[in-house]
């Protein structure tokens, strides 16, 4: 065996001497190429496994935890809900629009392999400034891969993120989070039981596209042009209308009980769904390579073994059902092969099964023998040395302490951080299947909870945000991704619910080097501590490493998306807005804390310290809000988080086009403060004592800011501007620079 | 007993379930047609959804309207049945000849999916006849081909005959005239780009697509 | 001298064209059993000022891989032709 193959393949000497020991000889081509994709970074999360476990999981309405290919709660009424996000950052950086496509793709096969009808996508993406064409080329192409996959598959995109930034110049993170229902019965996992079973592949042909992708565009940063065009075959074209055929057909099969068990096929492909069904149920599989329907010719089986083509599913079926699988999925147009036999395994009390063959025909030539189960649990694991960058005073949890810029011109420098991501999400279909309530642009997206299958109306509704903060995570990884939970959290309360579980996207540089090691095990540290301190276990996440540029490690970016329950859903949420007249109170405490924020970032100013937070207190704010809501008291609601009060309550003015008439703001640290745990809620004037009476009986500080009103928007002592120069710098911010052109290089 | 309503599925439609939860909502009896049998199974009334049907390739419209259930169609429209036709029902029915026009492009080069508003410019028509005339309606638009084209003898002949049912008040998408639905000579099909049955309740924002439906069933 | 440049962009070999097979999947139904490898791809028309065929070529080949066309899934094809294309306005 040339051992320069194994190298190229991304595996090192000693995973090698791995494989070799656990088959008992040198593994040929096709299996050493099945071992490489498989014990890749971005199937085995070698880096990162040993600190997600510090994570919480565990919840009585917890039906499924990480590890499966979606988390399930239990929403009550009969109804599971599954959840899962997702990473496509490196495919979307060389073909923005398929990268993003098939990243929205994979993520409902993920979510219907579960069972659940998926019934909203959410969309965080981070790109490069806004003044750099390939940043906007790169933004475009994504924003119209979203939206024409999303809307032709037929899944609504209820919310997300749009951010613009320079440490994602060149790896733009585009994250996809999807929502699933299901009847709690129907639930199903992705196993393989049952000796003599068939394994049916469903969907599109396997082709050459994506070959090698997940190891070789997730394991690898970015270096220089003539890498990425090395790298250029392995993107994948999305078929959202193949992918709408295979959802309906599926969840025929599931709704008739005709399926075992069920796979969606994302990175490594076939190699990746066989060994992991087969594994998790115990058992062993043999696969026909030739009964794979293939898009061309004369591929050789470690082609069609590790292809990443899209929209394609394994189910595992009792023979004596065939007939009427293919029957389905002929009337949905749907293709169908069946390339597979489930054989004995551990399951069986066969200590020697649970192999994973590969033949050429199933008498043929045996072309793979390995253990199927030695593709994820013998999956290597690493322990990379954490260090904490050299300017972190790990004492008091301060970077760097050059001095805070001063403020020059307070308007000028919250014009600039108002943008209005309405070009963004007007190109998503946010209001299929009649349940948005909230869609995009709000504090949270809310969805009316309606049976999945009878179409009942509970009379409840959900709520979806993902969130992520770049600017605190580069301060304090730790503290900030506690803050980001914390913010998903308040955000959830200003729609009136209240939170269920988490799902997290962990985008962070390249592992080898320990700083962003320590980034990472810092930012699952507080992760771990807001989501004990708020009861919502971590049901699912998805790790993407090696972010970097041009040898740059992108700032860690750990995104949040927090799903909620609202008990009682009579009545649209206030919302972000103002009524004339209404009276400004401000729920909480601003600590004049400038660390890490949005107008430091601004001011080229990018360490210091964070504010702090009490997480009773916190639990007590959002309560209050999600009480104020629930009541109908309020005629708006938003809480404060990027840019602080300043953003905040400009936010409410420019969306209900009404002005603002602010005091009490002391100074401009004030006024951009991104402190936790504070709301503005805008009151009438006759609910004004019934609001600071439920904020008081709480416990929860609460003072009058302002009244909305008139066509300014000032703050005593520090802002006076034009209501309208707001708006138009709030509108037009996107679509004019997006409008500018765009070019790849 | 109440109306029976077809609603067709082709693969790659995807708002057959909403509508049929707008049927039930207007007291109708909503039931799905195949589009791979040739037949409207005796329906009172036959509602071609939105979504991409055949996956909206080469154009939208242009690989669903050979399917079987499309020649039934023709011929319930033939025969005076109601047929109305949303969205991409919309871009089906002018690919099929059952209406005049074509849906290009809009004019932004973008999917826009967003409020819109709506004027009721004839009530003479299934789609409009319980509502009244002039008057605006919130029903929201969620579309890439929206922008309705025609020749100028068409569009004078759509003027005179009152066949421009639905106008936009603020024209989201270029579209002639502000146009935002027609009918045909026998005012039994029409099309329209927005979705009447997203604004069917005040929890998602709107109740004014009621006055439409409940025309078709009226 | 004005160049006419007529750019065919295709998708390569290899990659899927979802919207290819789906309309070659709908042509028996309209009787046509013969056709095979329908593949869809877009062309696209321009005049170029350039000193000669080469500086039009060279320059139409720039502006397809930056901008006209993206190299990781799809190929063009670049015809030019001295004078303006016959019918041509802005």
């Amino acid at each position: 065996m040339d051992d320069a193959i194994h190298r190229s393949l991304g595996l090192t000497d000693e995973e090698y001497g791995d494989i070799c020991r656990i088959i008992g000889r040198d593994p040929n081509h096709l299996e050493l190429a099945m071992y490489a994709v498989m014990w890749s970074e971005h199937c085995s999360y070698k880096s990162s496994r040993i600190h997600l476990k510090r994570l919480p999981t565990e919840a009585p309405w917890v039906l499924v935890g990480p590890g499966e290919n979606a988390g399930v709660v239990d929403v009550g009424d009969g109804i599971a809900a599954a959840l899962r996000i997702e990473s496509h950052n490196h495919p979307s950086a060389i073909e923005p629009y398929q990268g993003a496509a098939t990243g929205v793709g994979g993520i409902l096969r993920d979510i219907f392999t579960m069972g659940a009808r998926p019934i909203a996508i959410m969309d965080p993406l981070r790109f490069g400034p806004l003044d750099d064409p390939r940043s906007r080329w790169i933004a475009e192409g994504v924003v119209s891969g979203v939206s024409g996959y999303g809307n032709s598959v037929g899944v609504p995109t209820i919310g997300g993120e749009t951010v613009f930034d320079e440490t994602y110049k060149g790896n733009p993170l585009v994250n996809v989070l999807c929502l699933g229902l299901l009847p709690t019965e129907r639930l199903v996992l992705g196993q393989a039981t049952g000796v003599g079973n068939l394994a049916v592949l469903l969907g599109s042909s396997t082709g050459r596209d994506g070959i090698g992708g997940v190891s070789v565009l997730a394991s690898a940063g970015f270096s220089d042009e003539e890498s990425d065009a090395e790298k250029r075959p392995s993107v994948q074209v999305g078929d959202p209308f193949e992918e709408k055929r295979l959802i309906e057909a599926c969840l025929e099969l599931l709704d008739a009980r005709l399926v075992v068990g069920i796979q969606d096929l994302g990175g490594a492909g076939l190699a990746c769904a066989t060994s992991e069904t087969a594994s998790r149920g115990g058992m062993g599989m043999d696969v026909d390579v030739n009964a794979i329907p293939r898009r061309e010719q004369g591929m050789e089986p470690f082609e069609v073994m590790t292809s990443e083509s899209q929209e394609r599913m394994l189910a595992i079926v009792e023979p004596a059902d065939l007939e009427r699988v293919l029957a389905i999925c002929e009337r949905w147009e749907v293709r169908a092969a069946m390339i597979g036999i489930v054989t004995p395994g551990p399951a069986t009390g066969d200590a020697d099964g649970g192999r994973l063959r590969i033949l050429d025909g199933f008498d043929g030539d045996v072309l793979c023998d390995i253990p199927a189960a030695s593709l994820h649990e013998d999956a290597p694991l690493y322990n990379r040395p954490c260090i904490a960058p050299a300017g972190f005073d790990e004492a008091t949890r301060t970077l760097d302490t050059e001095p805070m810029p001063a403020s020059t011109d307070v308007a000028a420098e919250l014009l600039e951080l108002l943008a209005d991501n309405r070009w963004v999400f007007s190109q998503y279909d946010h209001q299929l299947f009649l349940n948005t309530v909230e869609g995009p642009g709000g504090d949270a997206a809310v969805l009316r909870l309606k049976h999945p299958v009878t179409g009942v109306d509970t009379g409840r509704g959900m709520a979806l945000t993902t969130d992520g903060n770049h600017r605190w995570c580069a301060v304090d990884p730790r503290q900030g991704t506690a803050l980001t939970v914390a913010e998903s959290l308040l955000n959830l309360a200003c729609v009136g619910a209240r939170p269920l579980a988490v799902v997290n996207c962990l985008n962070f540089g390249n592992p080898e080097h320990p700083e962003v090691m320590w980034q990472l095990s810092e930012a699952i540290d507080g992760m771990a501590e807001a989501c004990i301190a708020f009861d919502s276990p971590v049901i699912g996440g998805n790790v993407s490493l090696y972010n970097e540029s041009l040898g740059s490690d992108i700032d860690p970016t750990p995104v949040v998306g927090m799903f909620g329950l609202i008990d009682s859903l009579e009545r649209r949420p206030p919302g972000v807005g103002l009524v004339n007249g209404g009276r400004l109170l401000l729920l909480g405490t601003t600590q004049p804390e400038l660390g890490g924020s949005r107008w430091a970032r601004a001011r080229g100013h990018r360490g210091g310290r964070l504010p702090s937070i009490d997480f009773a207190e916190h639990l007590r704010v959002a309560g209050v809000t999600r009480s104020l809501v629930a009541s109908g008291l309020l005629a708006g609601v938003h809480d404060v988080s990027n840019g602080g009060l300043a953003v905040a309550l400009t936010e409410m003015a420019v969306r209900s086009n009404l002005g603002i008439s602010a005091a009490r703001i002391a100074n401009v640290a004030e006024l951009f403060s991104e402190s936790p745990s504070r709301v503005i809620v805008c009151v009438p004037p006759e609910n004004i004592t019934a609001v600071e009476n439920v904020c008081s009986g709480a416990g929860v500080p609460v003072s009058r800011i302002g009244v909305a009103g008139g066509d300014r928007i000032s703050v005593k002592g520090l802002l006076d501007i034009a209501l309208a120069d707001a708006v138009s710098a709030w509108t037009d911010r996107i679509p004019s620079a997006l409008g500018a052109g765009t070019a790849q290089d | 007993m109440s109306l029976r309503v077809g609603v067709v599925v082709f693969p790659g439609s995807n708002c057959e379930q909403d509508m049929l939860e707008a049927m039930a909502l207007v007291g109708a009896e909503g039931e799905l047609l195949w589009h791979g049998d040739e037949t409207t199974n005796g329906v009172d009334a036959v509602i071609i959804p939105g979504g991409f049907a055949h996956g909206d390739y080469l154009r939208p419209g242009a690989i669903a309207r050979f399917s079987p259930v499309m020649a039934a169609v023709a011929e319930f429209a033939a025969s005076g049945g109601p047929v109305v036709g949303i969205c991409n029902g919309f871009q089906v029915l002018t690919e099929a000849g059952l209406l005049p026009g074509a849906l290009q492009k809009n004019r932004g080069l973008k999917f826009l999916c967003a409020p819109a508003e709506l004027r009721v410019e004839s009530t003479d028509s299934i789609l409009t006849r319980s509502a009244e005339a002039g008057s605006v309606l919130q029903v929201p638009i969620n579309h890439f081909e929206g922008n309705y084209t025609c020749d100028a003898e068409t569009l004078a002949q759509l003027r005179d005959e009152d066949r421009i049912v639905l106008r936009y008040v603020d024209n989201p998408n270029g579209s002639v005239d502000d146009i935002a639905g027609v009918c045909n000579a026998g005012r039994n099909v029409v099309g329209l780009m927005p979705h009447p049955e997203r604004a069917t309740s005040e929890l998602l924002g709107s109740t004014d697509g009621l006055a439409l439906l409940r025309s078709i069933v009226a | 001298m004005i160049f006419s440049v007529h750019v065919e962009v295709r998708l390569r070999p290899g990659i899927a064209d979802p919207q290819g097979s789906t309309i070659e999947k709908a042509l028996p139904t309209l009787g046509f059993d013969g056709v095979k490898g329908v593949r869809v791809g877009k062309s696209i028309r321009f005049d170029i000022d350039a000193a000669d065929e080469s500086a039009a070529r060279a320059e139409a080949d720039d502006l397809c891989r930056r901008f006209l066309t993206n190299p990781v899934i799809e190929d063009a094809v670049i015809h030019v032709e001295a004078g303006a294309a016959a019918g041509a306005t802005s």
